[in-house]
């Protein structure tokens, strides 16, 4: 996926002799300084290096002091009284990301003279950077605050005018550019050419006036354009959306994946008292790297959005009115007992959790249904990260034995109409209109019971409607189109009386059939694990916060058709 | 004692009658060492090169030999390139041009030497845009040389092929840096590349390996193929071979363009026997021995070198400024460089607060803004020299100078970083009192001399 | 809220007057195949042609050379604003550039360049861009070394160099462009 990846070994046990302030380690050969320090538990500051795109070694940050092993006449290093070579340190220092270890490298991470070097750079780089930090977003993850704190002088010596440069760009349609704040780091640059393969940032004019820009009239606006704000290390490039939200201090990180695609890119949801500020990708090297599509990162406002179910709803006289949960249950639970089984179909849906199609399969099994399928939900895919599979969990649906791939759900518009499906329980939020069931046909039915997210078409001609939880209301886990178990953790509450959608379909369940054994996730878990073979041996603490890899996928089918 | 010149690349630079056609050059023996090189072989020719001990005439002076060594024509199995750097822009230097304009041939032989040496196939003349007419100079110069066999397919049935194309920079000193250089070939902004691991020879031009040369070095090549690497090492000194092309401007009498053999000439001789001395009468008071990059050295001075006396010992003397030889590693004993032998000579009369507001004022507009020190540092050095010389100077700017500097030089990716720091470091150790006083004259600035100031 | 995108244009006039000929395109052709390796390699030298034939380097020419050369915009208007030779409104005429570099500035560049301004009736004071005269017959703006400079102070006018050009010579170089 990365052109680039400095951070891993070409060969974890070919290791050579390092010493790192003093202290001999020995490290795999070819990794560069910063790595290794980075292992040896030293940080070494920098701002220009990222481990997936390549050296430029311009920010001058990682400047180390180096040495080499003293070699003797015989062309052979000198050996000390600790039998490692003696080291020759050199006098001028090096750059740590564009050197690569060698046998007997000496490497000094806080020297006089690292010390000092570090301390001009970062003079340097505040001499004509605005004082910006109380409007800024990046304050609280800027790494020019961060090392000005740790390397700087807190001082500063100049009182020349400083260079002027636009401000408040419009990049693209979700960034803004500060060029004032700009290091010229050339992260983003970089990103969009290497990864992205679009070169549509550059930087004009030379020297202390370089600027970066797009060309005017051209947009910033590749798919993947908000990773460039991940990887900015500084506030010039910010993401529309969040800009001016919230202090990044305030915000309580929550480990997720994103349910936009099939893909199921690991992330970070950032939230606080309940609300959903923003999300950004957390690294997982299995699925994601460090990146995500911006449609994905931006999918969370509809968790804000009024059409948001907040209550159980019941029909009564045409009209849906607010119900409690007890009575919702006990209506859908008495409305299915009426109905033969045969005459039931059940819409699963590839957005509920692993654990959500458990119970929905528990029920499904007691209640004798065997019309069971899913929405096909097709995704946009691109030649990088986003799936042509719109739903996260398919891959789930089928181990469960709940999915046709949407073939069955093709016939049972003209089944319901011939009054061959006299109930219709639909999960997951699915709008089944939108799915080619029309709402004359749904108003047919002598039962609709659909538990949702938003209202939409479906859910208004439910005869039961029941509020359920988004991606970031619950904890679970799903299964993503090349065959990875992830996991998910709940973020913040879901509006109102909503409720994660297991819980519903047990309660339902513990109604439909009086028996329940399942409390927790965990219990979930457990005899899931017992039942479905691709996840024997394995716990929800085991999934991990990287997940596993539970299948071998490499070309999901990204449609499945009939 | 006159001190007469050792003209071998100035040979026919001014030479009465003498025109830069190619006729006129195979008259006076053009291209009969390409003959002669051609039937030694590459190998042959590196190996006199080596002998010879030539140092690059660009500014580096490293020992050609060596960077063509790094090359194995046998081993490599990209193509390789070569590059004549004909990018002069040191300020104070100005020889390259002499030859462009006057010798083309010379220099188009030494190159296809050099090329044929170290198996290149397509090779590139980097010129300064602002050599307008050297351009054209040199596309009729190729166009001969081509029309004449040697150039082109199978030169002179040799079986070698050999193509050599003009390429107009548009106005940037850091193209003068050999991967800034290439860069810029390459189509791209003159950023220096990072070494490792960019070394030209190994990731040069499309990253295949390539060799930069000056002018004046590829000219050299031609020589040494004509008398041999052995007895052009006899010329000037041991390690510092062959002789000079130098350029001196300022406040002498005779400022022009001189060749002696490397070391021959003292700085005093030059300054005083051949460009006849400091002009309007005055006294001398700087120079700057090798380009504006060089240290500035002062009148008076005297150096501490090790030299072997009559007995082949190596003693301790004290050199003074006039009797320093002018090679490069006297130069650089002496606290300086030979560099690009740009000699810039300041009397009494010029403010040294001025000169070094104006050579700093030139670095801040020449830095390519890659990397940190030098991008946000030579700036701030201007801009701290403008408000002194405007009058606004404070009591700790020259310390805040040095210490900018001191950030700079060491910690940049090119030696860019070093070419704007030595002129300050130099300028404010040599003549901190000149600074000092400026700074209390505050508000009374009263220029003493014509430098213009730039801002 | 947002301010236009102008990093890079800042001195650009616009559009370029004028059309292609025939004869303009087969000279790129034939720089473009001075290198074989890289197309890219042909762009400072398109850039050159561009610049004699049209004045200068507006969109158009940014647009022309990119699509030519199969290059985004941005990778040409990133040169256009790196190299000083560029420029993004046309010029006099008459273009003279002086030197300001240390040897020409201790010959008197400085002078001369005051000079120069008075002759063409110029205002303002040159360190930014050339200055171009009301009727369009003059500009002037300082370089940097020029490579002469035992002649100094040295002055290019178009792409003719004038050595040891004092304020009298430099009286004679404006009266020569009437």
């Amino acid at each position: 996926m990365n052109p680039w990846n400095h951070d891993v070994a070409k060969d974890e046990n070919d290791l050579v002799d390092v010493q790192v302030d003093g202290v001999w380690t020995r490290m795999p050969r070819g990794l560069n300084v910063v790595e290794v320090a980075q292992r040896a538990k030293k940080f070494i500051p920098h701002y220009c290096y990222h481990p997936k795109l390549s050296v430029v070694g311009n920010c001058r940050m990682c400047l180390f002091e180096m040495g080499t092993p003293k070699m003797g006449p015989d062309r052979k290093p000198v050996l000390g009284q600790d039998g490692k070579p003696e080291i020759a340190w050199m006098p001028r220092p090096q750059i740590g990301c564009a050197t690569n270890i060698t046998p007997g490298m000496g490497i000094k991470t806080d020297s006089p003279l690292v010390k000092d070097c570090r301390n001009g750079v970062m003079e340097f780089l505040l001499i004509n950077h605005p004082l910006d930090c109380t409007i800024c977003d990046q304050a609280g993850e800027c790494k020019l605050q961060e090392y000005s704190v740790e390397y700087g002088t807190g001082e500063s010596r100049f009182i020349e005018n400083k260079v002027k440069k636009p401000k408040n760009v419009d990049l693209g349609a979700r960034i803004v550019l500060d060029d004032e704040r700009c290091i010229l780091c050339s992260r983003c640059v970089r990103f969009s050419s290497e990864v992205m393969k679009d070169d549509v940032l550059g930087f004009v004019n030379r020297g202390s006036h370089s600027t970066l820009t797009a060309y005017p009239g051209k947009s910033f606006d590749n798919a993947y354009s908000l990773n460039t704000v991940d990887i900015c290390p500084v506030g010039a490039l910010t993401s529309k959306d969040f800009r001016f939200q919230m202090r990044v201090w305030f915000l309580k990180e929550t480990k997720s994946i994103c349910t936009s695609c099939g893909t199921g890119c690991n992330v970070t949801i950032g939230s606080r008292e309940g609300k959903v500020h923003r999300l950004t990708p957390r690294e997982n090297e299995a699925v994601n790297s460090l990146w995500m599509c911006d449609f994905g990162r931006l999918n969370f406002h509809f968790l804000e959005s009024k059409d948001r179910l907040h209550r159980p709803l019941l029909r009564a006289a045409g009209e849906q009115f607010p119900g409690t949960w007890a009575d919702a249950i006990q209506r859908s639970a008495d409305g299915l007992k009426k109905v033969k089984p045969e005459d039931i179909a059940v819409v699963a849906s590839g957005r509920l959790t692993l654990e959500e199609l458990f119970v929905l399969k528990r029920l499904v099994t007691e209640l004798g249904v065997t019309r069971v399928d899913t929405v096909l939900n097709l995704g946009q895919a691109d030649n990088f990260l986003r799936s042509g599979d719109g739903n996260p969990n398919r891959r789930g649906t089928e181990l469960l034995g709940l999915s046709s791939g949407g073939r069955k759900l093709g016939s049972w518009g003209a089944e319901i109409e011939s009054g061959k499906i006299k109930a219709l329980l639909v999960t997951g939020g699915e709008d089944v209109v939108a799915a080619g069931i029309s709402a004359a046909s749904l108003a047919k039915l002598e039962l609709l019971i659909v538990s949702g997210i938003s209202v939409h078409e479906t859910t208004r001609m439910a005869h039961v409607v029941l509020p359920g939880a988004a991606f970031a209301e619950k904890t679970g886990s799903m299964v993503n189109v090349y065959g990875r178990l992830q996991r998910m953790t709940r973020a913040v509450p879901p509006p109102g009386e909503a409720r994660e959608e297991w819980t519903i379909l047990r309660d339902l369940r513990i109604a439909l059939t009086g028996g329940n054994s399942l409390h927790s996730v965990e219990d979930v878990w457990k005899s899931m694990a017992a039942e479905v073979s691709q996840f024997s041996g394995l716990s929800w603490a085991k999934i991990g916060d990287l997940g596993i890899q539970i299948e071998s996928v490499s070309q999901p089918a990204e449609s499945v058709t009939g | 004692m006159a001190i007469t010149q050792h003209r071998l690349i100035f040979k026919h630079i001014d030479a009465p009658g003498y025109t830069r056609d190619i006729a006129c050059y195979r008259k006076h023996g053009g291209y009969e060492m390409l003959k002669k090189g051609l039937g030694m072989g590459g190998a042959a020719i590196r190996e006199e090169v080596k002998k010879s001990q030539l140092r690059g005439r660009g500014g580096a002076g490293f020992p050609t030999g060596t960077k063509w060594g790094f090359i194995d024509p046998s081993k490599v199995t990209k193509p390789i390139y070569l590059i004549c750097n004909a990018d002069e822009s040191e300020p104070g230097t100005f020889k390259d041009r002499q030859i462009i304009y006057k010798d083309p041939h010379q220099l188009i032989e030494g190159m296809i030497l050099s090329c044929f040496a170290n198996g290149v196939k397509l090779a590139y003349l980097y010129i300064r845009c602002e050599f307008t007419e050297g351009w054209r100079i040199l596309e009729t110069a190729l166009a001969e040389a081509k029309a004449a066999g040697f150039l082109g397919k199978d030169i002179l049935k040799s079986g070698y092929d050999l193509e050599i194309h003009v390429h107009r920079g548009a106005g940037a000193y850091i193209c003068g840096e050999e991967t800034g250089l290439i860069e810029s070939l390459e189509g791209k902004r003159a950023y220096p590349r990072i070494k490792p691991p960019y070394f030209p020879a190994v990731l040069g031009l499309y990253m295949c390996p390539t060799i930069v040369n000056n002018v004046e070095t590829l000219c050299n090549v031609r020589h040494i193929v004509e008398m041999g690497g052995d007895t052009y090492a006899k010329i000037g000194r041991p390690n510092n071979t062959g002789t000079r092309l130098l350029c001196v401007s300022g406040d002498v009498v005779r400022p022009g363009y001189y060749e002696f053999p490397c070391g021959a000439v003292t700085l005093g001789q030059l300054i005083y026997d051949v460009c006849g001395g400091i002009r309007n009468g005055r006294k001398l008071k700087a120079v700057i021995p090798g380009g504006s990059s060089a240290k500035v050295l002062r009148a008076g001075e005297t150096y501490k070198m090790k030299a072997k006396d009559i007995h082949g010992n190596t003693v301790d003397r004290e050199v003074r400024l006039e009797d320093l030889p002018m090679d490069f590693d006297s130069l650089a004993a002496a606290g300086s460089m030979a560099g690009s032998g740009g000699v810039i000579v300041m009397d009494d009369t010029r403010d040294m607060v001025e000169c070094l507001a104006n050579i700093s004022a030139f670095y801040a507009h020449e830095s390519c803004g890659q990397c940190t020190p030098c991008r946000e540092g030579v700036l701030w050095l201007k801009k701290i020299l403008a408000r002194i010389a405007e009058g606004h100077g404070k009591e700790d700017d020259p310390a805040l100078l040095r210490d900018v500097a001191d950030r700079i030089a060491g910690r940049t990716i090119c030696a860019f970083g070093e070419a704007a720091a030595w002129p300050v470091q130099s300028f404010i150790g040599k003549f901190k009192e000149e600074f000092q006083i400026r700074i209390r004259r505050n508000g009374t600035a009263a220029k003493t001399d014509t430098v213009s100031l730039t801002h | 809220m947002s301010v236009p995108l102008q990093a890079g244009m800042e001195s650009c006039v616009g559009p370029e007057k004028g059309e292609l000929t025939p004869a303009f395109e087969s000279q790129a052709d034939e720089l473009i195949s001075r290198y074989p390796v890289s197309k890219r390699s042909a762009v400072l030298p398109l850039l050159h042609l561009w610049q004699e034939t049209f004045g200068y380097i507006g969109p158009r020419g940014v647009e022309w050379i990119a699509k030519k050369l199969s290059l985004q915009e941005i990778q040409v208007l990133e040169l256009v604003t790196f190299y000083p030779w560029f420029r993004q409104k046309p010029v006099g005429r008459f273009h003279f550039r002086v030197c300001r570099t240390l040897p020409c500035a201790l010959g008197g560049s400085g002078k001369t360049f005051a000079a120069l301004k008075k002759l063409m009736n110029l205002s303002s004071d040159g360190h930014e861009g050339a200055m171009i005269s009301e009727d369009g017959l003059f500009s002037l703006e300082y370089s940097e070394c020029l490579a002469s400079c035992g002649t100094a102070p040295v002055v290019l006018r178009n792409d003719e160099f004038y050595e040891k050009v004092d304020e009298k010579r430099a009286a004679d170089l404006v009266a020569g462009c009437r």
